[in-house]
């Protein structure tokens, strides 16, 4: 027998007729009145009501620092993400996290309620540390915080000095904490922040000979893909290198019929060591602004931020890593170089002159604009809901670049709602952004390329690297292939509808 | 006491080994052998208490309740995430909260709505720029029929009068504004949100809404939040029977049917856990009677039709029978179809709502056996209800913790597991079947005659995929 499930069921006519009688009990507005309303929404009216709010966001392209927390310390050997704070926190950063990876994710929470907002919360600490270390043996709790105990000012470092003096915990395990108050910056900074905590407990008093390594640190970056191919890169260069916070097994184990709750992430060791590496490449900037600081001063390490997505920043990325370790670009990246290259310009005539919308993060999108740019394309909106005026003013230096950006223009702390509106006002050709930015598809009709992330509604993209030539070859044939696709549907029983393309 | 009782305590005594001895003492409270009967003493389990810190419970807060499951739903209302920026973000359209509208125009189901607090907000407090917050949304969205504001945990701790701005507002915008109490602290799980949220419907909504005639034969369909179509799938049937649906709570519903909720004859409630409150408010302030039903597995929904057709006259009982004669043939091909394939294999739950019990008989139409359920949130009364639908000697757990559950797989080996998204990829790694049942997976309907189908379909694929058997276990 034929089953309906809800993609087919609901366009069935007892249901459509079921949807008109409902109406007689809704109060809904007239089908004229909705119209009306939703032409409205697309006029350069409208767009200036929308950019005059200051007090709301509608569709922001954001998550919270703990969140950004937890992330980065599950990409450490035995390393267990502990929140202190309310318990629905944690719930919603592991449902958000395996909705993306599709892989569990385990993460603690203290369970505050009602008598710790009055007393404190160095009672759920305790027990939280006690229980966690008992039911789930972790090498390391990595401490960070919901916005409530931030509020009610939890001592942190107090309250995990008082848990090993009581014993709940033994004395030597690694609990390092970060404050990570979801009022302030967004999810990058709280990886940042956890991170630095994180090196910060690792490398005390652990200073020594250098070990000629290098760290790589990659930020927030949610494609698994991408942590396989810097270590691939890495070895192909005769590289020794230490990828501070791996979370490329967390988020993407084999499966054995087992499960793991510490899939793997950077070793202990070799993480501690990272305070005696010759130097530290982060892969993005402004997830990693405090932590390469405090290497910089603290470590007093060479600190470098490249961000290899794109040409022309993949070749610095080699560049500065040939001169930071003596070693040669090999030929077989050379030769990678070159076909992503030949790839390019074999699709340049369907992404030259195309116009382009980005939301997203702040190093995913500077390394989208140059790829774009690169192949002659142009960035026209680029929103960036947690883009600081340092983002902006970086992004603009970008624009200002290329010949390809003078039509850009960066919108720092905006949210996708502005973009709708931008995009019914100056319509793009492609948009770039996560999977809630198929609701502007839905509305625009801008067809979508998703990279960045959440990405909920398709499967295994971030499994496919986006940094270093290869990614750049990936990330050029959803560009292309969107393109098409849409020129596809729009060409559809007309004789443009080619065969070869 | 019976032996698969004893056998079953002792398991899980075995499990309880691990913890520290506090709370070891007090998990134990909480897990228990299945007495049908209801005589053996120690087979009831404890609920709705505090978590233990650091044991990683399943549960979610008082914000998740009220917005996620209660508000988040009615479709022409605007709901702000009143704090910072993550609530929202987490909780955007995750639900599968299905309505028809125009998203943004004049349904606002799939946004995400924050004022996104900044550190200015925690010193200075927020209720300051609330107000700007509200009239700007009533500027880019003038079909929005009312705003909902759901507190997120600062705000209570602060002490902002969100109330006050909302009275103020109300007034001026002449829609409803309600403030809605639901910072995540508060209580100890999702529950509590419930509660806050059916209270405020009560104070800001109910009885305010526009019918203009009313029938003997008409109900409100409660607790169905329309997640994959359920509630349409629920309503088709309770049409067919001759009845009117005036309102549904809250999928896919408006404030307007929210108001007119008063003028119904008869309370119908799905989930019971999430809206039994606004039922109790009904039946004591308007006289409303209210009952239970089950729509999952055609068992349940034809015995439960029978039972909602006899709170009414003999031609509302005749419709019934015809509806059960009706689709008695289209069940028992589902049932030839899938149960070849089902019988026998065992079923372990941990859900919240009304799941743990209501899809007990669907699994059982297709010859499965639950033996092991429980409840994320469930207090007395909803393990009261699930005691005497599951055998002897089966596993009842309450606000279970990961380590239970995969104590609990291994010990018991289900044929299948149901649970949630934080549950669905540790099972994966495990091999062991497994099907989100709170957001079916994105599947669904799974209720009524026309989800009955597709459940079947789901719980097949689940169990019967070639892709299990891939798998390579270390010997």
């Amino acid at each position: 027998m034929k089953i309906r499930d809800h993609s087919e069921l609901f366009k069935q006519q007892d249901y459509k007729e079921q949807f008109e009688r409902k109406k007689e009990f809704e109060n809904c507005w007239p089908v004229e009145k909705v119209q009306e309303i939703s032409e409205w929404t697309k006029t350069e009216e409208y767009k200036e009501l929308n950019f005059k709010r200051e007090n709301i966001k509608i569709n922001p392209a954001k998550a919270c620092q703990p969140l950004g927390a937890v992330f980065c310390a599950s990409g450490f050997e035995g390393s267990m993400p502990f929140v202190q704070g309310a318990q629905g926190c944690v719930a919603y950063f592991r449902s958000h996290l395996s909705r993306h990876f599709k892989e569990p994710f385990a993460a603690i929470s203290t369970s505050m309620t009602e008598d710790a907002a009055v007393f404190g919360g160095l009672n759920n600490m305790l027990e939280g540390l006690e229980n966690t270390y008992a039911l789930y043996k972790p090498k390391m709790i990595a401490v960070s915080t919901t916005c409530m105990a931030e509020v009610i000012g939890d001592d942190l470092n107090a309250y995990i000095k008082t848990a090993k003096e009581k014993g709940v915990v033994p004395q030597d395990l690694l609990i390092p904490f970060a404050n990570t108050p979801s009022f302030v910056g967004s999810h990058i900074v709280g990886y940042d922040n956890m991170m630095r905590g994180i090196l910060k407990a690792l490398s005390a008093g652990k200073k020594g000979e250098s070990n000629g390594k290098i760290n790589i640190i990659p930020g927030f970056d949610t494609y698994t893909g991408n942590y396989h191919e810097i270590k691939r890169l890495l070895a192909l260069m005769g590289i020794e290198a230490t990828v501070l916070a791996d979370v490329s097994d967390t988020f993407d184990s084999p499966n054995t019929g087992e499960y793991k709750l510490y899939p793997g992430g950077t070793s202990l060791p070799d993480a501690t060591d990272g305070v005696n590496a010759l130097a530290t490449v982060a892969l993005q900037k402004y997830s990693t602004v405090k932590t390469m600081d405090y290497i910089q001063k603290e470590w007093n390490q060479k600190t470098l931020t490249l961000s290899p997505i794109g040409i022309r920043n993949t070749d610095a990325f080699f560049a500065e890593l040939s001169k930071l370790t003596g070693k040669p670009v090999p030929a077989a990246i050379e030769a990678e170089r070159g076909r992503v290259v030949d790839a390019m310009v074999d699709s340049h005539p369907y992404v030259h002159g195309k116009r382009f919308a980005l939301v997203g993060d702040p190093d995913i999108l500077l390394g989208m604009m140059s790829l774009i740019m690169e192949m002659g394309g142009e960035p026209v909106h680029v929103v960036c809901t947690n883009g600081d005026k340092h983002f902006e003013a970086e992004a603009n230096e970008l624009l200002a670049s290329s010949p390809f950006g003078a039509n850009g223009k960066v919108y720092a702390g905006k949210d996708m709602w502005h973009l709708r509106s931008l995009l019914f006002t100056d319509p793009v050709d492609v948009l770039i952004g996560n999977s809630y930015a198929k609701f502007l598809t839905q509305d625009t009709g801008t067809p979508l390329v998703r990279i960045g992330f959440p990405l909920f509604d398709r499967h295994h993209l971030h499994r496919r690297p986006i940094i270093g030539y290869q990614g750049a070859l990936n990330l050029v044939t959803m560009l292309v292939n969107t393109v098409l696709d849409e020129l596809d549907r729009k060409t559809e029983g007309s004789a443009s509808f080619d065969v070869i393309r | 006491m019976s032996s698969t009782i004893k056998e079953t305590q002792k398991m899980i005594e075995e499990v309880l080994a691990a913890y520290p001895e506090k709370s070891k003492k007090e998990r134990a409270k909480h897990l228990a052998a299945n007495d049908p009967t209801g005589q053996c003493s120690t087979c009831q389990v404890k609920s709705n208490v505090k978590s233990r810190p650091g044991v990683m419970t399943v549960r979610g807060c008082a914000y998740a309740g009220a917005k996620g499951v209660v508000w988040g739903p009615v479709k022409d209302q605007i709901t702000i995430s009143h704090g910072p920026i993550g609530c929202g973000q987490y909780s955007w359209w995750s639900r599968r909260n299905y309505y028809n509208g125009r998203t943004g125009i004049d349904a606002f189901g799939a946004m995400h709505i924050t004022t996104d607090f900044q550190e200015k907000n925690i010193v200075y407090g927020g209720d300051k720029g609330l107000d700007l917050a509200i009239k700007e949304l009533h500027g880019l969205f003038p079909l929005g029929r009312g705003i909902g504001i759901l507190s997120e945990c600062p705000v209570g701790l602060i002490g902002d009068d969100i109330e006050a701005v909302s009275k103020r507002v109300a007034k001026e915008l002449n829609i409803p504004i309600v403030p809605v109490r639901c910072e995540g602290f508060r209580g100890v799980s999702q529950s509590l949100g419930h509660h806050i949220a059916n209270d405020t419907i009560k104070d800001y909504v109910l009885g305010k809404g526009t019918l203009e005639k009313t029938t003997p034969y008409d109900v409100n369909l409660i607790g169905d939040y329309n997640i994959g179509g359920d509630a349409w799938a629920s309503r088709k049937i309770l049409e067919e029977m001759g009845l009117r649906v005036i309102a549904q709570y809250t999928g896919d519903s408006t404030i307007n049917e929210i108001g007119i909720a008063t003028k119904a004859k008869l309370n119908l409630i799905h989930c019971y856990r999430s809206m039994n409150y606004i039922c109790r408010h009904m039946e004591e302030a308007y006289n409303i009677p209210w009952m239970e039903f089950n729509f999952f597995g055609p068992t349940k929904t034809f015995d439960s039709i029978r039972k909602i057709a006899a709170k009414f006259d003999e031609k509302i009982q005749k419709n019934a029978e015809a509806v059960i004669a009706k689709y008695t043939p289209l069940m028992e091909k589902v049932v030839e179809q899938f149960r070849p394939k089902l019988e026998g294999k065992k079923v372990m739950l941990y859900v919240g709502g009304l799941r743990p019990r209501h899809t007990i008989g669907a699994y059982e139409d297709l010859g499965m056996e639950v033996v092991a359920s429980g409840y994320e949130f469930g207090h007395n009364d909803d393990y009261k209800r699930t005691y005497p639908d599951m055998k002897e000697g089966a596993v009842i757990m309450d606000d279970a913790t990961l380590y239970e559950l995969e104590e609990f797989t291994r010990r018991l080996k289900p044929d299948m597991v149901g649970s949630g998204i934080k549950e669905k990829y540790s099972y994966h790694k495990l091999g062991v079947p497994f099907r989100q049942m709170h957001s079916w997976d994105y599947s669904g309907p799974y209720h009524g005659f026309d989800g009955f189908p597709v459940f079947a379909r789901d719980m097949d694929m689940t169990v019967n995929s070639p892709t299990w058997s891939l798998i390579r276990r270390k010997k």
